[in-house]
This record gives structure tokens, sequence and C-alpha cells, in this order.
């Protein structure tokens, strides 16, 4: 957890006080065939602190790190405190695990926190039946505020204070974001199969459905999720489908058969999580980019997009759904893991002022005597679409090539004409989408380094970003949001006038670079990229980026777990 | 007055000639007529083969969709505009093939729809290879050699699965088609109707003689009608475990009859909540209107972003 009283974005990979509940935490697991890690206590930063169970009887030698204060607490005695002043001192065993609420009570003395707020904090976890074991978890809590400031009175360097509030604030997850986001468009529709990291948006739509009518379904496997999401739109409303990229592996032909019959729909949220195949389920990665631009055989438009924080991937889900049913294709969200599941706090946005933009749907008033073309050919490539159940507005749709009528016709004229129109949608896409929705620009317009980047490693550039500026190099950055339409224009304008480009990215090709290149012909100078499953971190960027540019290193690998 | 030839299109059929599709054509056509379904009400939806150019031979709201993939699209539909009659249609490497996961799934979840299966047990758009209904050691005319792998029972998987209707009928009895059709049309929940069907291209076997049983000594059909033996395939009170179970279990055994003797008709029939009826249970709304008809349009999401503060 990280807090500040700026507006930061990302994390750090040091860490100012470590709260070690046992042993590994501090030592790591390097007696394992295969350690995960040698122990957090070498993350600690010069001047931070340790918080560990005073039981395990360390010396100082033992841990190792002079530069760093210790708190040893007795952990089972100070519960044991709590425990008798509540009369609870006979059920030791059953309460042991409160240990973990001793420590945290002290981590929060330590910061000279504000009890009350911790108190608070500790019960909204322990409501209902549940509210007596909170009352007890607050006293355990207190009992190890109280004994670290009995104990210690070297004084903690890192103090947290409340910060007055302009607006209120909310603590909210990508999948979260998502999830009302596919409310407030109107979305009806929306299946999944079980899936890591997607799933919990799913759920969290589960959760909410009867109070906003939407249908949640369950499906056998992702080939029927996306296209029952498709067969849901074609009949008229708006649809949904969230997986991560084996589910969406199976969707390629799916996702082929909708861009092809120019459904308005589904929209498909894709939680990029470490591939390929079942590679590092719960981790998280950028590796997905160029699959979602190909992903289904022949050639069809889709549109993709890619927020790069929180509240884009609710605005951005929100004009998915517009754009699938004004230009009538698949549209793909791609976001991943660290973005899905990671807590962020900020304002509370407006969202009774967002538009909603069906697209042209024919009814029964509308339509002619003549048999309805619902892939007339027009000049913008986009045949007004009728609603099944519409009187006069019968219409036949095909996978197969076919005619205005959804004939299926092997016609060599007819062919490149569908073929064109069906691609012109994506050309009028590029046309009508605002510039600002497609890409962001941050930083002055002239800098020594311009940083490359798309997708969640936006926070941890813009906080790097600043430990570059501290260190006299000045940067700017552009986030590319559209992948298709790629906004060409754009990217060849704030890419041409540049001094040193770094490419940011989470994998290990660095896909976005290749993008950029087919589209502009431009060349990244530097990558820093990384792909262990794990989010980039603010200091990882300032490293990554330094070492390109200082000493000239084409390609960095960052791995910081 | 709407006509039977309201329900046809003059698009260019290119089936073979005496294939068993144009009987299942007609038959759907002439049950929509009878049921006098407007055809703007009505959507049909197919697979890949020869059966998927089904819809565009029919004039209602038509979807040709992947090879084995029907039924997740039927189903998104019709949960969509739960207003539309449904009825999806596939060959059997289709439906029993490539898409038995959605055939089982869509069993279990008895949405109300129609799901008819033309079975002649061979691909033949791609010229004759044998399709999963084509019992072991038997040749047809372009496989190198008799099946070397069981047949799938489709009546017996489609009651284990959970249809709530399960029939078969023959493309050359097109009355009887017709009849099961409108029965299974009218049928609350999932129904299938297995078509037994001749392919005079690619199936030498299962021949339009053969059916009639030329080659028997007798000289008489091999296909016999259930309902006009006695048999009673329909659960009178779906509470009863009992009468539920007894019924499957005849059905079943039925189901494997097959070589000189052979049941069409309804061999399974039960009421039970539709899929629709339970998604009804958790949002009342969903029953009276569909969604394609409900504005979701300015749904207020104020409470969702408090529920975070």
């Amino acid at each position: 957890m990280r807090a500040s009283e700026d507006n930061i974005q990302s994390h750090v990979d040091w860490i100012d006080l470590l709260v070690a509940l046992d042993k590994e935490t501090l030592f790591g697991d390097i007696q394992k065939e295969y350690p995960t890690h040698n122990g957090h206590k070498n993350e600690v930063s010069p001047g931070g602190g340790i918080i560990y169970d005073a039981a395990l009887k360390l010396k100082p030698e033992d841990i190792g790190r002079p530069d760093v204060n210790l708190y040893p607490i007795p952990y089972l005695d100070v519960l044991i405190s709590a425990l008798k002043e509540t009369g609870h001192e006979h059920e030791l065993s059953k309460y042991q695990v409160m240990t973990n609420t001793v420590a945290f009570g002290a981590s929060t003395a330590m910061i000279d926190y504000d009890f009350n707020i911790v108190a608070e904090a500790i019960k909204e976890g322990f409501t209902g039946r549940k509210a007596a074991l909170g009352e007890l978890n607050v006293k355990a809590a207190r009992h190890g505020y109280d004994y670290v400031k009995n104990t210690f009175h070297d004084g903690f360097a890192y103090k947290l204070h409340p910060v007055p509030m302009k607006e209120k604030r909310m603590l909210i997850r990508g999948v979260q974001a998502v999830g009302i986001a596919k409310f407030r468009a109107g979305c009806a529709f929306q299946t999944y199969y079980p899936i890591t990291p997607a799933t919990d948006e799913s759920e969290y739509l589960e959760n909410h459905q009867k109070n906003y009518n939407m249908v949640v379904v369950q499906t056998e496997d992702e080939i029927s999720a996306v296209l029952m999401a498709t067969g849901a739109a074609h009949a008229g409303v708006r649809s949904a489908t969230s997986t991560s990229g084996p589910g969406f592996s199976l969707m390629a032909e799916g996702l082929g058969w909708a861009g092809h019959t120019e459904a308005p729909g589904p929209v498909i949220i894709l939680y990029q999580r470490a591939g390929p195949s079942t590679g590092l389920p719960t981790r998280t990665e950028q590796g997905d980019l160029q699959f979602v631009l190909h992903a289904g055989h022949g050639e069809f438009p889709r549109m993709a997009i890619a927020p790069g924080d929180v509240m884009e991937c609710f605005y951005d889900t929100f004009d998915a759904f517009n754009y699938a049913e004004r230009f009538q294709m698949p549209v793909v969200v791609i976001t991943d893991k660290f973005l899905a599941s990671s807590y962020k706090s900020v304002e509370l946005p407006d969202a009774s002022n967002l538009k909603i933009d069906r697209g042209q749907i024919l009814t029964e008033n509308d339509l002619g005597k003549g048999p309805y073309k619902r892939y007339e050919f027009t000049p913008l490539g986009i045949s007004p679409r009728t609603l099944p159940g519409t009187r006069g507005g019968i219409f036949h749709t095909t996978g197969d090539e076919h005619d205005e009528l959804g004939g299926i016709t092997e016609n060599s004229e007819n062919r490149v004409k569908m073929m064109q129109k069906r691609m012109r949608k994506l050309q009028l896409a590029a046309e009508l989408i605002p510039a600002e929705k497609k890409v962001n620009f941050y930083g002055p317009e002239k800098a020594d380094v311009t940083l490359v980047g798309w997708g969640s490693t936006k926070g941890a550039i813009l906080d790097g970003m600043r430990d570059l500026e501290a260190d006299a190099i000045r940067c700017n950055f552009l986030q590319v949001r559209y992948m298709s339409p790629f906004p060409s224009d754009l990217v060849t304008k704030f890419l041409s006038n540049t001094n040193r480009k770094v490419l940011v990215e989470g994998n290990y090709s660095g896909q976005l670079g290749s993008l950029i290149r087919e589209h502009t012909g431009i060349v990244m100078d530097y990558k820093v990229l990384k792909y262990n499953g794990r989010a980039f971190s603010q200091n990882e960027v300032y490293e990554g980026v330094k070492q390109a540019i200082k000493n000239g290193v084409k390609e960095v690998v960052m791995a910081h777990a | 007055m709407l006509e039977l030839k309201d329900y046809r299109t003059k698009v260019h059929n290119d089936w073979c000639p005496g294939c068993g599709d144009f009987g299942i054509l007609n038959a759907v056509q002439m049950a929509l007529f009878e049921l006098k379904l407007e055809p703007h009400d009505v959507a049909i939806f197919s697979g890949i083969g020869c059966s998927g150019k089904t819809p565009h031979f029919v004039n209602t709201y038509g979807f040709h969709t992947l090879h084995g993939r029907v039924l997740p699209i039927a189903t998104g539909a019709k949960l969509a505009n739960n207003a539309l009659t449904v009825i999806a249609v596939g060959g059997d490497g289709d439906g029993y093939g490539i898409g038995v996961g959605h055939f089982v799934h869509a069993g279990r979840r008895n949405l109300d729809f129609t799901y008819v299966v033309h079975d002649n047990q061979v691909y033949g758009l791609t010229k004759g290879q044998s399709s999963p209904t084509l019992p072991k050691g038997q040749r047809t005319k372009s496989m190198s050699g008799p099946a070397i792998v069981e047949g799938i029972n489709p009546i017996g998987t489609a009651i284990s699965s959970g249809y709530t209707f399960v029939a078969r009928s023959y493309s050359l009895d097109v009355r009887h088609l017709k009849e099961t059709l409108k029965a299974a049309v009218l049928h609350r929940g999932s129904a299938l109707v297995d078509v037994l069907q001749t392919c005079p291209t690619y199936n030498d076997i299962n021949t339009k003689e053969w059916y009639a049983g030329a080659d028997l000594p007798t000289k008489s059909p091999r296909l016999y009608k259930l309902e006009e033996t006695g048999y009673d395939g329909t659960v009178k009170d779906p509470n009863d475990s009992a009468e539920v179970n007894q019924k499957k279990a005849q059905a079943i055994v039925r189901s494997l009859e097959w070589g000189d003797r052979i049941p069409i008709g309804v061999f399974y029939r039960t009421q039970e909540p539709t899929f629709e009826d339970m998604i009804a249970n958790r949002m009342p709304a969903y029953k009276e209107v569909p969604l394609t008809k409900q504005d979701l349009f300015n749904r207020d999401v104020t409470t969702l972003f408090e529920d975070l503060t």
C-alpha cells in the first residue's frame, strides 16, 4: 500500500514501513527448491522501519539492517492482554489469527495515524452478525497501538495525517469502473466464463443486476460467451463479455463472425494476464495487444481501446458501447490484471452528462415497401439496421460473403465492394472519434526524452517522469489509447520532432513500438520492457529510462518482483 | 391474411436434387404458417453445412452463423428479445459433433426455443465424411473404411441434458414432421427435433428405400410412430420424480432401438420452469417486457459510486 498527499498513480519497489507477520516475510523462502523471494527486509529503505514478532527472538545482526529501525512487538502477549480485557482469554486458539490486527494497530501508531479512523475502518469490515468480532479486532488493534506508543520513543520518520478533502473520493478498482460503465451505458446483457482475473467484473454485475435489469449468463465456455453476446447485440440490446487471454483465444472465430455480419457489438473487455497458455494466471502483462488486433481469420473491422487508468476504464467502456452500435462492429477494451485489481482513490465522476448514441435504427415507419437491405451500400459504409421483431424489417445475415440483402454470393465485384464497405467504417470511426480520446500527451512540447506507452503503465510513467525531471532529464509522454483505428496522424505529430523516444511496455517484444512503426514508420530509439508478471513501479521507469539514455542501452529489461 | 408463400423467399436453392433438406424446409414453412406466426416475430438461426442455408429460404429474420455455434447465438438473441419465436437448425455434425458442448448446455438451461437437427449420418457439404450419428461399422460411399467409433445417441443425450421436449421425425414424412415441429414450437422450454434425413449424394446406406424397408423380407417400413403403439412420453406430474425417471428411462431405452425398427415421434415431454422464468425470478421486469423494449439508457449509477466512498 502506498499513500501520499500528492496524486500518485503507481507503486515503488522500496518499503518505508514493513510489517512482518512471520519469519518468511523477513527472510524469504530461499530454503525452498524454487524460492520466490529472499526476504522483504532487503527492500526496506534506509531510515525505514520493520515491525516484527518479538517471539522470533531475533538479534539485530540476524536481520542485518543497521540502517533501519527495528520494532519487535510480542504479538501474542499483546493479543492476550486485549482478550483479557474483554474476557476472551480462554479462547486464544480461536482468536490467534488476530495477531495480524495487533501488528496492523501497531503500524498505525508508528505513523501517528488517528486511531478513530483505524477503528472505523476495522468495523466496516465486520458488519451484521460479525459486529462483535469487529469490536474485538478494534480492541486488539488498540493494544498494538498502545504498545508502540508506550514502548518506542525514538520517533519514526514517516507520519500519515488525514488530508482535508475538497471533493468526495472513492476507492475503486478497474473491474468496478468497467462494471459501472456497463450499467451507465445501458448494457442489458453480459456473458462470461469463469477466468482470473476477469470474473470479478461479472460477479460485480451479478450483484447489482437486479436493480438495473441486466441479464448475466455464465456460459459453458468463452466461445459461447462471445457468441451469445453477439446474438444479443444483433437482436437489439447492448451486450458485453469479459475475459482474459485463454478465453479471448477461444473467442477469435466469434469475433470474426461479429465483424463480418456487422453486429452492433459485443463489447469485449480483455483483462490481460501473463501468457502464453496458462502462463502466470494471477499476474499482469501487456502481451495481447497485437493478438487483439489480429485475432480471427481474414480481415474485418474491429475497434480496440486501451484505457490507462481506472477512470479511463470507466469512460472508455462507456464509449465502447456507443461506437459498437454506431459503427456496427465489435469493440475490444484492452486492460489488464493490474488495473483490474488495483484499488485507487479518485474523485467521484459526474456520469449524468454522458450521451448514449445507438446509431441508425430503422423502425416500422421508416421502412418502405421494397425489401429492406440490411447491408445496403452507403457512402460511409454504415447500413441502417432494424431490430428483429420489426414489421417490414426482416433481414438475413450470414458469415458467408453476402450481398446487400444478406444473401450468400461469391460474386467477385460484390466481394470487393462489401470488403470496402465494412472497412470504410473503421476509417469513418477514425474521422469521427475526437483526438483527445485517442491519445493523451503529458509534459512540455519539447523535451530531452519522449516516453511512449499504453495501458496500465501510464501511472508508473507519470510518476517516474517526476523523478526524471528531478534528475534534470526533461521529458514528456505520449499515451496511445486507441489501437484500432490507430491514430497515425496524432502519433506522427507528437513523435516527429522528438529527441530520444523511449518505449515503456509490459511485454517481451515491444508490441506498441511495432504498431507505431507499422503505421507511421517511426522507430523507437530505446525500449524499457518488463515481462516477469509484475507491473512497472515508479522507480523502474526512472531507472530503466535512465539506463537507456545515459548508458545507451537499446533494450532494458526490468525485473523487480 | 398470411399465406404459405409469405414464409418463402426468392433465394435460389442449391441443395442437391432429392435432398432431405427440402422436406425439412417445407415442414418449417408450413408449421409457421399453420401456427399463424407473423414472419417478423420469428427468427431462424443455423450453423454451417447444407442445413445452414435454411434461413435464407425462409422469410423470417435469419441468422446463418458458425459451424457448431448456432445455439449460443440463438440463445443470446432469445434472451435479448424473449418475444421472438426462435428456431435453430443445423446438421448432425454441426450440432452433435463440433457443437455438442453447446447442445448439452442448451438443454440444461431449458430456454424456450426449438432445435431442429438434420440427421443424415454424413457431412454432406465436405463430401460425405462420417458424422457423429453414423453407427460403428457402417461405411458410406466416400469413406475409406467403416466407422471405427460408436455413433452418438441424440435422443438419449438430449434427455440426459435436460431438454423438456425430445422428438424424432423423418424428412420425407412432411406431415408428421410439420406436426412435430408445431408441437415443439408450442412447447415452453428447450425442444429437440432430430430429423432423420436422406442424403442421396453421400449416404448410400440410409436411403429412402432403406427407410421404406425395401431390403427387409417383410418389405415393411422401418419407421414406426411411437404414438401409434400406445407409447406415452409425456410426464403428467413434473414434481413426481418416480414418474419423471420412469418416462426418461423408457425414452432412453426406446432411443436405442435402431435397425429393422426405428421409432419416430415424441420420446419425452415435460414442463419445467424455463431459463426465462428463472431469470424473471431474479428480475421480475424481465418477464413483463423484453430487454430490447426496456429503457435502460437512463440508469443512475450514482449509488454505485457512493458505495465505494
